[in-house]
């Protein structure tokens, strides 16, 4: 440590050279962070304790088939099961028919199984007497200028009412707010009542999209699935129990395989870096040869110079990289703002400031190490005498 | 006053690459052809001929930091091609899918055709309809088809890993209404028999889609008997016979769409007028292929912008890096730039000179990274949860030459940058202070 600033003043012995190094390492990890933003957002889906508690039940034969409503009650008695709530898809749009909105309709208990969805107490009690009330997210709320109280037009592109009008009016009762990034996406849906909906419409006919199933004990959820699926075993509605965060894993899987393409992306920026940045510790140490040799002749160890030059490329690798992570963090709730909903990155986590801190030694290691070992290597007479 | 000066040049230089991004060929072409006039007529033309000479006969001495310029533009360009070839390859499966003398009739409102229900009158009164073309019986060639999802296990997934795709129920009149449509394996399925053709997407896509295996949708055993290939959207469907696929799917006499051959292209608006002024239908018809393109706009834009943004963070990136090796370089070269000048170069020669050496190495960094993207990606396949479908859409990249181009002018505009800091600071340094250094 007690060198620290004599690797400092070397560091910055050619400022401009350092200064346009650290900018170019700084857009490196700027990327890293807001891709591996992605990433997580991504992995996390579905993925928290109360995630693992909750079991998703939908027909077996694909997603948009839907089950009967007397199911729910002969899950209720399955060994292990908490309680029941069930939803079906409404295929909402709002304003333009290619304007989707994720709507749902919901049973009355639907958000107790939810409990990182935060919902007033006075909302959940006005929801239950409006027949034609909505609960919508905080984001939808904020993009559209809805207020509690609006009545709001909703097409729905898959449910006509019983006069054949696709045009539903709702009552906005309240906003609902997601705690948990895990359940952020809350934060962008509408929900409205199962039995309103199945009333309105002719064509649902009491069938229920899936079933939400929460479960005593996380570690017993995978047997309370299989009983649950025996249940409608060799039936016309046969069933596929999953718990939620399978489910979610699975759906974002079939997105896109995200950790492929960030992967790729970021292999060939690092190794970029690594060429760009390699270059420039090559030069330090090049045009340094002489001082080295000074340093050497006065008695510093050649394992001193070598971890000198060693803590110089580890230094500007990790003060580019900090300041390239910090941006990213700094920058991805504006992308997240002005995506409109589109994109919902997290914040740069612990685990990502792990993993880059982990890129930023590894890569200042690789690339000190030649120039290191060079310097260590040196011959003093030779270095001295310019050959 | 320097401080000014580097101002004022980076306000130039950002107007000049807003310019430059939206240039087409034709005028860079023109600009080319403009500035070898200028090399090959004019005095300073003919300096800087020979002052960019001397440079590139040196660039072998400085192989090493030289690669690095070549090498972060050649990543630049790779990145950016690649994210841009998924965009387009996704976009130019769905915009192949469909054409304009095929439309699509689907009950109104209704976004995509999974969402759509149509009932038994619907679908018999849509054929009767002016300006659909007649088959050798003279029967209105129209296709009434169901569109639902079945769940399949992934190839090379585990045992619980399904995915879902697109099951299209419909009847011989679906073959007539796509002619690019070929069985390339097996043979087309018996109507009313509990049997699938797949496409050759869906086949690369999930396990047991061989002609002669059986699979299970629902509790039902079905048999693949033949592999069909269209090279759009729909290679990443099953088909089988809509009355069966109907009532495995509880969906009674109902169909999801009616896709019709038109006479020619001319006829879709009389067509449309005529299903519109029907009071028996409350239906919506778009061409095929403007449904299609409609289904893929959300999701290439997000694939572009994406594609931009990495662009443009590596592209910084670049920028720096390509302005330290340009900087090194010119120090280096000090004195003797310091030389020339002092025996009579003027400044624009060396200017020119020093920017001609970075765009040519940029030019080959592009070319290197064009050339890698096109050789990995360029026909790579994909898939993803495509909107408006209930499937997953395999698609292949693809590198297309106007792809290509743009990351060509990437690399120029990024050669640019990072060579004319460097060149201005080399043409402005005194010629005195320049002599003395070193």
């Amino acid at each position: 440590m007690k060198y620290f600033h004599l690797i400092w003043a070397a560091l910055f012995r050619r400022k401009t050279r350092t200064i346009l190094t650290i900018i170019s390492i700084v857009a490196a990890f700027l990327l890293f962070g807001m891709l591996d933003a992605v990433r997580t957002s991504f992995d996390q889906a579905g993925q928290s304790a109360n995630g693992a508690r909750r079991l998703q039940t939908g027909s077996k034969l694909s997603f948009i088939q839907t089950l009967p409503q007397g199911l729910g009650s002969q899950i209720e008695h399955v060994t292990g099961v908490k309680s029941v709530a069930y939803a079906n898809w409404f295929g909402g749009a709002y304003q333009d028919p290619h304007n989707q909105i994720f709507s749902f309709a919901v049973s009355d208990n639907y958000l107790d199984q939810y409990p990182e969805v935060e919902v007033s107490e006075a909302t959940r009690k006005t929801f239950d007497s409006t027949q034609t009330g909505i609960i919508v997210g905080q984001m939808l709320a904020d993009k559209y200028h809805w207020k509690v109280g609006d009545q709001i037009p909703l097409q729905s592109t898959i449910f006509p009412q019983r006069d054949g009008s696709k045009n539903w009016k709702f009552d906005i009762v309240g906003v609902m707010h997601a705690k948990d990034k895990s359940a952020g996406w809350y934060d962008q849906v509408i929900l409205m009542h199962w039995k309103y909906f199945d009333e309105a419409t002719p064509y649902n006919g009491g069938t229920v999209g899936w079933y939400v199933v929460s479960v005593n004990d996380a570690n017993q959820a995978d047997k309370v699935a299989k009983a649950i699926d025996a249940l409608s075993a060799n039936s016309d509605h046969e069933t596929r129990t999953q718990t939620e965060a399978a489910a979610s894993a699975s759906w974002m899987k079939q997105l896109a395989d995200i950790g492929l393409i960030v992967g790729s992306i970021m292999g060939a920026v690092f190794f970029t870096l690594l060429l760009l940045t390699g270059n420039t510790m090559m030069q330090a140490v090049r045009e340094r040869t002489s001082e080295l040799a000074v340093l050497k002749t006065i008695g510093f160890t050649n394992r001193a110079v070598l971890a000198m030059v060693l803590a110089e490329s580890l230094l500007l690798v990790v003060i580019g990289g900090l300041i390239g992570i910090g941006l990213a963090a700094l920058l991805i709730p504006g992308v997240s703002a002005g995506s409109g909903g589109l994109l919902n990155l997290p914040t740069v986590g612990l685990a990502s400031w792990l993993l880059g801190i982990g890129l930023m030694l590894a890569i200042g290691l690789v690339v000190g190490m030649v120039p290191a070992w060079r310097a260590m290597r040196l011959n003093i007479v030779d270095a001295l005498a310019g050959r | 006053m320097n401080f000014l000066f580097n101002l004022g040049l980076v306000v130039v230089l950002a107007i000049l690459l807003a310019a430059w991004v939206v240039l087409p060929w034709q005028a860079v072409l023109v600009l080319v052809l403009v500035f070898a006039c200028w090399m090959l007529f004019t005095r300073r033309g003919r300096q800087a001929g020979s002052v960019t000479m001397v440079g590139v006969s040196t660039l072998r001495q400085r192989l090493g930091s030289s690669s690095v310029v070549i090498i972060g533009i050649a990543g630049v360009v790779g990145v950016l091609v690649a994210l841009l070839a998924m965009g387009e390859g996704y976009a130019e499966t769905l915009r192949k899918t469909g054409s304009a003398d095929t439309a699509i009739v689907m009950r109104g409102g209704s976004a995509s055709e999974v969402m759509s229900v149509m009932d038994r009158d619907s679908v018999v009164v849509v054929p009767q309809a002016p300006g659909i073309a007649r088959d050798a019986q003279g029967k209105p060639i129209a296709s009434p088809e169901i569109v639902v999802a079945a769940n399949l296990p992934v190839k090379g997934g585990g045992p619980d890993d399904e995915g879902s795709v697109q099951l299209r129920g419909v009847s011989d009149e679906a073959w007539a209404v796509r002619p690019n449509l070929k069985i390339i394996a097996g043979r087309k399925f018996t109507p009313g028999m509990r049997e699938l053709v797949v496409g050759q997407g869906a086949q690369h896509q999930f396990a047991g889609l061989e002609p002669g295996h059986e699979i299970t949708l629902g509790n039902q055993v079905w048999t693949v008997v033949g592999v069909f290939a269209s090279n759009d959207a729909l290679d990443s469907e099953i088909w089988g016979d809509a009355d069966t696929v109907a009532s495995t799917y509880r969906r009674g006499s109902s169909r999801a769409s009616v896709t019709v051959k038109l006479t020619s292209p001319q006829a879709y608006d009389a067509f449309k007028t005529a299903l519109a002024s029907d009071p028996r239908l409350k239906v919506d018809t778009d061409t095929t292929v403007d449904y299609f393109s409609k289904q893929s706009e959300g999701m290439s834009k997000v694939m572009r912008i994406m594609g931009i943004t990495v662009g443009a963070i590596m592209a910084i990136g670049a920028i720096f890096g390509a302005l330290n090796t340009m900087f090194a370089a010119v120090a280096t070269r000090a004195r003797e730039i310091a030389t020339l000048r002092a025996i009579g170069f003027r400044g624009v020669p060396v200017v020119v000179a020093i920017m001609l050496e970075t765009m040519l190495l940029a030019l080959i960094g592009g070319l290197l990274g064009g050339l890698i993207a096109w050789l990995i990606f360029n026909g790579y396949t994909a898939s993803t949860m495509a909107a408006g479908t209930v499937g997953q859409l395999t698609f292949a990249f693809k590198v297309s030459p106007e792809l290509l181009w743009q990351g060509l002018k990437w690399a120029l505009a990024i050669g640019f940058v990072g060579g004319l800091f460097p060149a201005v600071r080399a043409a402005r340094l005194p010629v005195t202070t320049a002599l003395r250094e070193l």
